[in-house]
């Protein structure tokens, strides 16, 4: 699929509904209906309360990156089943399907990319795939990202969408925290920038590992960002959990995300803070 | 004592025999019968602890009679000095620091630390840490780094807390620095799963240049619980969870996650602590006599390399995006 391609709007979160001539969209957020074409005009963003839905990995990538400059690397890698694993279903059959329904390889897309003329190197969680999961094509995707920008000087980014570990990959997924953190360490070494981008949900071992580690940690608004999961939680310590837990409000407010940034205004605040930062 | 399912028949005919030697009963043939039984507990053993399945190995990994990590600290370590808190917020028990001196070396020990007991489990949270034993081990670590000292650690968890105030104190940025702080650290580390691996909690402490597994614990991206309540909304399926998931020692010797597997006595290391601590002890001596060998960077360098390697993946795959 060429990057240019035309990506059909997503309908997360929201109800389809055909009124009339139009076709429009229930946003979950406010109730209201609204105009599809609104919408997907907004990058996914309710046009009345704000909320932000999950827009495609491509047209991330046409909103972050100058036009035609991203350059995609270790495209071939794709994944194996370690442990033969199945849950009735075997893995590689899950694997072949995900793979044929969303047209990526693997639920990772890194690439060398210039964004508002700055040479950088990026990699987006493409939450399709096996709900954005963690296993080795993953961590080596990223540790090859933290490793190119450390030996070109350019700055990484980030944009984190996941569950966390790839339970179906089981030990491997965990080794993956070690190894994507031991190559963000690399970049640090040479005082390279790394940018964290956190989009609903960035939970788990994703979390628990690169993620919270940003030289500057952005989270969009309301995304959804903890260790464990809300249910576990609150079969742990017994109690309901606090209105907004784990959003991007509650970490900005616990110290542990530096900025939120709304979708629109995500490309020109990256390209600040790197100017900022390099150059 | 907690007793196992399938320890049972083996710890009832213990039983027989200790009532049959505090007996005054006595005659020929008595000594004779004493050791034919056990000659058949022997066999009995041996029988049940080498057909073990997954989810039994899982069981054992959490027995309550297991040595925990203070247990292998008094019998391999001297002059063991605790150190705590985290310079922040407080100290968590859930994780034990300090320096102390194993084969004449000053060393700095690290590990989850489960409570004996009710109350003591009470005050170590079951040995699931919150984010400020992470920072707690941390600091001490970058400590030993300063002076130069090797770093032995001790993994035994269900996992890191999950909790309202370890989300609120970060418990995910926690685990991170960690595992950022061992990657970079120019001293020998060396870490050894003792008992439950449980997940990133567990990984948090083992960053190492190499990594040993006790013959009966386990290590896992998840619980087998959670994993099959996600899979199958049923966590009743954990024993199959257990076999799908791979985290027995010899899978885990297979996936190259750890260096070695150390065997435990017979019936597993509960049943005698002592040697249980021999056996890590060897291990330990002679992983770190091997990386003496190694300079800071290297120590470095080989942490690096043994991490970047793990992982399974095709590489010839037509490329999509």
């Amino acid at each position: 699929m060429s990057w240019t391609a035309k990506v059909k709007p997503s309908l997360e979160g929201t109800e389809k509904v055909s009124v009339g001539a139009g076709v429009f969209r229930r946003c979950s957020g406010c109730d209201e209906t609204i105009l599809a074409e609104e919408f997907e005009r907004n990058l996914e963003v309710c046009p009345r309360c704000g909320k932000h839905f999950r827009l495609h990995v491509k047209r991330w990538a046409n909103l972050l990156l100058d036009p035609g400059s991203l350059e995609p690397f270790a495209t071939e890698l794709a994944p194996k089943d370690p442990l033969s694993f199945t849950d009735g279903r075997p893995y590689t059959e899950r694997i072949r399907a995900t793979q044929k329904k969303s047209s990526f390889n693997e639920a990772m897309v890194s690439g060398r990319a210039t964004l508002d003329g700055r040479q950088i190197v990026i990699a987006f969680f493409v939450f399709d795939f096996m709900g954005g999961s963690m296993g080795s094509v993953v961590g080596e995707k990223l540790a090859r990202t933290f490793e190119i920008a450390a030996a070109e000087r350019r700055p990484a980014i980030v944009l984190s969408s996941s569950g966390g570990a790839r339970m179906q990959e089981g030990i491997l997924s965990l080794m993956q925290m070690a190894k994507s953190v031991a190559a963000l360490g690399r970049l640090r070494d040479v005082g390279v920038p790394f940018l964290s981008l956190l989009t609903d949900p960035t939970t788990g071992g994703v979390a628990a590992s690169y993620a919270l580690l940003g030289d500057v940690n952005i989270a969009e608004p309301q995304a959804l960002i903890g260790f464990a999961g809300a249910r576990v939680i609150e079969q742990t310590i017994r109690q309901k959990l606090p209105e907004g837990f784990q959003r991007s409000e509650f970490l900005l407010a616990h110290g542990m995300v530096d900025i939120i940034v709304e979708r629109h205004a995500m490309r020109a605040t990256l390209a600040r803070l790197l100017g900022h930062l390099v150059g | 004592m907690a007793e196992l399912e399938f320890e049972r028949p083996l710890l009832e005919l213990e039983r027989r025999i200790r009532q049959l030697r505090s007996s005054t009963a006595n005659g020929p043939g008595f000594e004779a019968e004493i050791s034919r039984l056990e000659d058949k507990a022997r066999r009995l053993q041996q029988g049940i602890f080498a057909a073990l399945n997954p989810w039994q190995k899982v069981q054992l990994s959490r027995h309550a009679d297991r040595p925990f990590t203070l247990d292998y600290v008094s019998r391999l370590f001297e002059d063991f000095v605790e150190l705590k808190g985290d310079r922040l917020f407080a100290e968590d028990a859930a994780i034990v620091a300090g320096f102390a001196r194993f084969r004449g070396q000053s060393v700095l020990v690290v590990g989850h630390q489960k409570g004996r007991g009710t109350r003591e489990n009470l005050a170590r949270n079951f040995g699931m840490p919150n984010p400020e034993g992470y920072r707690k081990a941390r600091r001490l670590m970058e400590l030993a780094a300063r002076f130069n000292r090797p770093i032995v650690t001790f993994i035994d968890t269900p996992g890191a807390y999950p909790g309202l105030g370890a989300e609120e104190r970060g418990q995910s940025e926690a685990i991170g620095q960690s595992l950022l702080c061992m990657a970079a650290l120019e001293v020998p580390i060396i870490a050894v799963v003792i008992g439950e691996g449980g997940s990133g909690g567990a990984l948090a402490l083992g960053l190492a240049n190499r990594v040993y597994v006790m013959e009966f614990a386990t290590y896992s991206v998840i619980t087998p619980e959670g994993c099959a309540s996600i899979l199958w909304k049923d966590g009743s399926q954990a024993a199959r969870a257990a076999t799908e998931l791979k985290i027995t020692a010899p899978d885990l010797q297979r996936l190259s996650v750890v260096d070695g597997v150390i065997a435990e006595p017979p019936g597993g290391a509960h049943r005698d602590f002592d040697q249980a601590a021999v056996n890590v002890g060897a291990q330990i001596e002679a992983a770190l006599s091997e990386l003496a060998a190694l300079s800071p960077g290297q120590l470095r360098e080989d942490r690096y390399r043994r991490f970047r390697a793990l992982g399974d993946f095709a590489e010839n795959f037509a490329p999509t995006s």
